[in-house]
């Protein structure tokens, strides 16, 4: 307080009481109190007191299938994995305390950056500390202010944050609508810097984009290509490197961005690329060089994982069969699901609207079985999905069990 | 194409979106007054993108509110 003023330092009545800058979240307050007054259990709030395996967990005192993990190929529990994490722990120590320009790059930094180069059979890799960091820093750093980023309306958050950070013109087409990718395109100012920015797997329908038509079209106007391979590392294309390698579109992508945290089982993001520049974006990528590196155990079990992935095929084949007879099995019982035909280890259930999503999302867990609820403003078309995603771990019986759940969850929740 | 006959191609192009019947003025919100979501943006945008030959970012379409916004900044980029 001023001394010697006769008004008070604050004007007396505050005007817009009981507001702060937190009342923009009120409907988000409000709807998300009035879906738990139904005394519905928090989708959002599960804890995992035990995690058994791959595919099992305690999960709120139950005995829980786990089908919403994006533990594609099964490999946080792999010895190999598991053993060389409490190698590097003993070897080097609980974290790098430092970013990858300092004092934050180890030996095993190193070395997963070449199991990366080995896996996808190109000539740079370059680890973040998380996949969306990948996408943010990547993005960003190279799409500048006067550039353009040509990206599908439904990209994950991660990519149009890396838009938003980097100030580039942002131009989003249709889902995975190729003619309206390339009026887009077309239109572009001459000159322009252009990057088109893709999904192999787009996480929300399991869905798969057409890389061979859409990279086709994003050289012939002289655009660069970043595809995000997070949905399909490990599992899609023969050597597991992704849709593009399916689509055989792996010598044009000049960027291929992914995760350690599904198919690898850790957590981390990574960009690898045959650009002869690409280096320097060690040193220019602001996500990449303000941010400790990841953890010295952390890196190893990725590098021990990605290099098992390579001979996986295995497990990929395992993997197809489970998505196909859920897939087939949930369409049988009567459930709308996101694609007519499995293309991905992401099999979408479409529920009617939020509320039936809810009880559903409840009566799967209390028959011990976990998916992922996803809902507005998350999903494209503003649907609410029972998003379900499949592991090499689940068995034969496994699948038939969630089979089982869902027809009864669905029955009584009146989907079916 | 001059203000005038953007505005009357515009007007025409937003009439099946607008499906509570809002008259429009130039100052008619999209957001509040047509209630818009983010999907409807989509489509409306694209519709005018492709009758006008033209790039609306988002960048550009963040800082247009209402309706008279709308048709200035197409007949600029028409223009162009």
């Amino acid at each position: 307080m001023s001394e010697g003023i006769i008004q008070p330092d604050q004007p007396e009545t505050i005007e817009g009481e009981g507001s702060d800058l937190f009342s923009k979240f009120d409907d988000v307050i409000a709807l998300r109190e009035g879906l738990l007054a139904s005394g519905q259990e928090d989708p959002f709030n599960l804890v995992m007191e035990k995690v058994l395996s791959p595919t099992r967990a305690i999960c709120n005192g139950r005995d829980t299938i786990l089908l919403g993990t994006y533990n594609y190929m099964g490999m946080t529990f792999d010895p190999d994995v598991v053993e060389a994490g409490k190698q590097a722990l003993a070897d080097f120590g609980s974290g790098t305390t430092g970013s990858r320009v300092l004092n934050g790059t180890y030996q095993g930094h190193k070395e997963v950056e070449q199991a990366l180069m080995d896996f996808y059979g190109m000539d740079h890799a370059m680890v973040f500390s998380t996949g969306y960091q990948a996408n943010l820093g990547i993005i960003s750093t190279i799409a500048g202010k006067g550039d353009y980023v040509i990206l599908d309306i439904d990209s994950h958050a991660s990519i149009w944050d890396g838009c938003a950070m980097g100030n580039a013109e942002v131009v989003p087409f249709k889902h995975n609508d190729i003619e309206a990718m390339e009026k887009r395109l077309r239109r572009i100012p001459e000159g322009a810097g252009k990057l088109v920015v893709l999904e192999g797997v787009y996480s929300m329908l399991g869905d798969v984009a057409p890389l061979k038509e859409m990279v086709a079209i994003a050289k012939k106007y002289g655009a660069m290509v970043l595809v995000d391979e997070a949905h399909s590392m490990g599992f899609i294309g023969e050597n597991g490197r992704g849709v593009v390698e399916t689509a055989g579109v792996m010598d044009d992508v000049d960027f291929i961005i992914g995760t350690f945290s599904k198919s690898v089982g850790t957590v981390g993001g990574f960009c690898v690329s045959n650009h002869p520049k690409f280096e320097i974006m060690r040193l220019v990528c602001r996500p990449y060089v303000f941010t400790a590196s990841l953890p010295p155990s952390v890196v190893a079990t990725a590098e021990t994982s990605i290099r098992k992935l390579m001979h996986g095929s295995n497990k990929r084949a395992h993997l197809w069969e489970n998505s196909r007879n859920l897939h087939k099995g949930l369409k049988d019982l009567g459930f709308t699901l996101g694609t007519d035909e499995p293309q991905s280890a992401i099999i979408a259930v479409i529920m009617p609207d939020l509320e039936k999503g809810a009880a559903m999302w409840e009566a799967l867990i209390k028959g011990g079985l976990y998916v992922n609820l996803a809902r507005p403003p998350a999903t494209p078309a503003n649907m609410t999905l029972l998003r379900c995603s499949l592991c090499a771990e689940h068995s034969e019986e496994e699948v038939g069990e969630i089979l089982s759940i869902f027809e009864q969850a669905g029955k009584e929740v009146g989907i079916i | 194409m001059d203000r005038a006959q953007v505005d009357a191609k515009i007007r025409e192009l937003a009439a099946p979106f607008n499906k509570k019947g809002v008259t429009i003025t130039e100052e008619t919100t999209f957001a509040n007054d047509l209630e818009f979501d983010s999907l409807t943006v989509m489509d409306f945008v694209a519709e005018i993108e492709d009758e006008f030959d033209i790039i609306i970012s988002m960048n550009q379409q963040a800082e247009i509110e209402n309706y008279g916004q709308l048709v200035d900044a197409v007949t600029k980029l028409q223009a162009n």
